[in-house]
């Protein structure tokens, strides 16, 4: 319970920062929309006949590469804290040693929902209407948030293994970008060559974005939504572990 | 274990790479004491505090605070201090009065004490009227100041300051001893490392001199000053002519050998010769010698420091 409540009050203090320094969100926020409204305008006419039709193929694309996006800001500002100097202090607190953490990583889910909900937010003004209910829609948000969460653990161990926060933006951004424009995110894919078709097959984020898109088209759950959600559940069972220990071990 | 030992060292060593950076260091901290680690930069105080705090691993050696080893019961040892280091670690993005309650609630205080603790801090050191502005706009000084209060939002019974006021105004200074003297006065008990002898003299009640990670002499301010040698008797003739008749004189009382240095005469005194100083006095007057300078002196920290860590820099 007393480790309850550790969390609670590093989730705050997440929350808190955020607040005070809303600049921190503007990636979340602004990354969405740049690329809703980019891909929607520039592509929609190539790939689809028109921005109205190519939309619904459009929105699961963006709504997993935003979160990918928000998720690989968590390695980043565990990075920067520590270099501050604050998690050292944290260390020497009677608290639970997973608790600062935690409040990062729980502190995540608002960037998270806050990014998901910004892209389909531009979808939406840009004319796409969900054929689905309420509940799928938020089922399908959920889904791209849960998987962004178990991300944001792999990213979180990164920033405590690189040393340099710049660096593990970076490098987080040019991965994001090479496996989001390497999947089925924007484009149909049987025109692009065999090789790359294979490598977008086995990509996972491909499989998201069909558990996703599924969702939004069809309403129902799907078998792949269930494959993805478990796949997140194992990566937050492998990288949550990992992540802790490296956090503790940590010199 | 002798419990009125709040911290006990024994031998630890730690290297980094090929280099040796803490070498065979012990030391004892009494409850109520404070006590300072003296030492130039590189020196590898903050080294040694960091193992203290368990923030880093000894090679070899242990340290138990509280009786609560740093290694085994790792968790149980953090929970006996709390610790200030050389850069303020606090939010930058908060405001001073939001990382007070958010330490306070860390600690273990409920919101309502959390805040409450939160004001008595706030007026203690200075800052009320920046309470709730982010740091941003906070001088070094009020960060440092709020990072010592942040210190002490848990009434810590011991208190590590790795450099407390280094870089620091001295009107800052001055506010940073007298909380830590009101801390020690309330039954804390503080280890501070710091470059500054006249610090180290001021608040420690013992000090260690630490130099190339080794410990090269511990004691009281006034027992490191007596190591160096103990008072001297300084006599500055105005006549350099009258120099020889002033050394026959001091040497005929004291018996001690005398040392001259162009109109400058030094002798260096034992406790029993301290009596018998009125007399060279007197002898010196009666000859009717005219002196610039009669003084008896103790040499200060500053000698102890450059005597015993001279020439390895």
């Amino acid at each position: 319970m007393h480790d309850m409540s550790n969390i609670v009050t590093m989730t705050h203090r997440n929350l808190l920062k955020t607040m005070h320094n809303p600049d921190s969100l503007s990636d979340v926020i602004i990354e969405p929309i740049i690329f809703t409204l980019l891909f929607g305008y520039l592509f929609g006419g190539v790939i689809a006949g028109s921005v109205q039709a190519y939309l619904p193929m459009l929105v699961a694309g963006i709504l997993v590469q935003s979160i990918l996006n928000a998720a690989s800001g968590s390695g980043q500002q565990l990075r920067e804290d520590i270099n501050a100097g604050v998690f050292d202090r944290f260390k020497t607190l009677p608290i639970a040693p997973i608790a600062p953490l935690a409040g990062q990583l729980v502190g995540d889910i608002l960037r998270l929902f806050l990014s998901g909900v910004t892209a389909l937010a531009t979808a939406f003004l840009m004319g796409w209407r969900p054929t689905t209910g309420v509940p799928m829609l938020m089922a399908a948000l959920f889904l791209a948030i849960f998987i962004g969460w178990a991300t944001s653990w792999v990213f979180a161990l990164v920033g405590l293994l690189a040393k340099n926060a710049e660096l593990i933006g970076s490098i987080s951004m040019i991965l994001i970008l090479v496996l989001t424009f390497l999947s089925n995110a924007f484009i149909p894919t049987k025109t692009l060559p065999h090789f790359l078709q294979a490598f977008v097959r086995v990509n996972p984020v491909s499989l998201t974005i069909t558990a996703i898109r599924t969702i939004l088209q069809t309403g129902s759950w799907g078998s792949n939504a269930t494959l993805v959600f478990v796949s997140g559940g194992v990566m937050i069972l492998i990288f949550m572990p990992l992540t802790i220990l490296v956090y503790q071990k940590r010199d | 274990m002798n419990s009125k030992n709040v911290v006990q060292v024994k031998n630890i060593r730690k290297r980094f790479g090929k280099k040796a950076a803490v070498q065979d260091v012990s030391f004892e901290i009494k409850k109520g004491e404070i006590f300072g680690l003296l030492g130039p930069n590189g020196a590898g105080k903050t080294t040694i505090l960091r193992m203290m705090t368990s923030l880093l691993r000894q090679d070899a050696g242990e340290i138990t605070l509280n009786g609560y080893n740093t290694l085994t019961q790792g968790r149980l040892a953090r929970q006996q201090f709390s610790i200030t280091g050389q850069t303020a670690a606090i939010d930058q993005d908060l405001t001073a009065r939001e990382n007070l309650i958010i330490f306070g609630k860390l600690n273990g205080l409920h919101r309502d004490a959390a805040r409450q603790r939160a004001d008595e801090l706030l007026t203690d050191f200075d800052l009320v009227q920046s309470a709730d502005q982010t740091l941003a706009t906070f001088s070094g000084g009020m960060r440092r100041r709020l990072d010592l209060a942040v210190s002490l939002v848990g009434k810590p019974a011991l208190l590590f300051l790795d450099e407390p006021t280094t870089g620091l105004d001295p009107r800052t200074r001055l506010q940073m001893w007298q909380a830590i003297r009101k801390l020690v006065a309330e039954g804390s008990t503080v280890l501070l490392t710091t470059q500054y002898l006249e610090e180290a003299e001021h608040l420690a009640d013992r000090i260690a001199l630490i130099d190339h990670g080794k410990m090269i002499v511990m004691g009281t301010p006034t027992e490191l000053e007596r190591q160096v040698g103990g008072m001297q008797l300084r006599i500055d003739v105005t006549e350099l002519q009258a120099v020889p008749h002033v050394q026959t004189i001091v040497q005929t009382v004291l018996g001690e050998s005398v040392q001259t240095d162009g109109r400058t005469v030094t002798v260096l005194l034992n406790q029993t010769e301290m009596q018998q100083v009125a007399q060279v006095l007197a002898q010196l007057q009666s000859t009717q010698i005219p002196l610039n300078h009669f003084a008896i002196e103790t040499p200060s920290l500053d000698d102890v420091f450059l005597k015993m860590t001279v020439g390895k820099n």
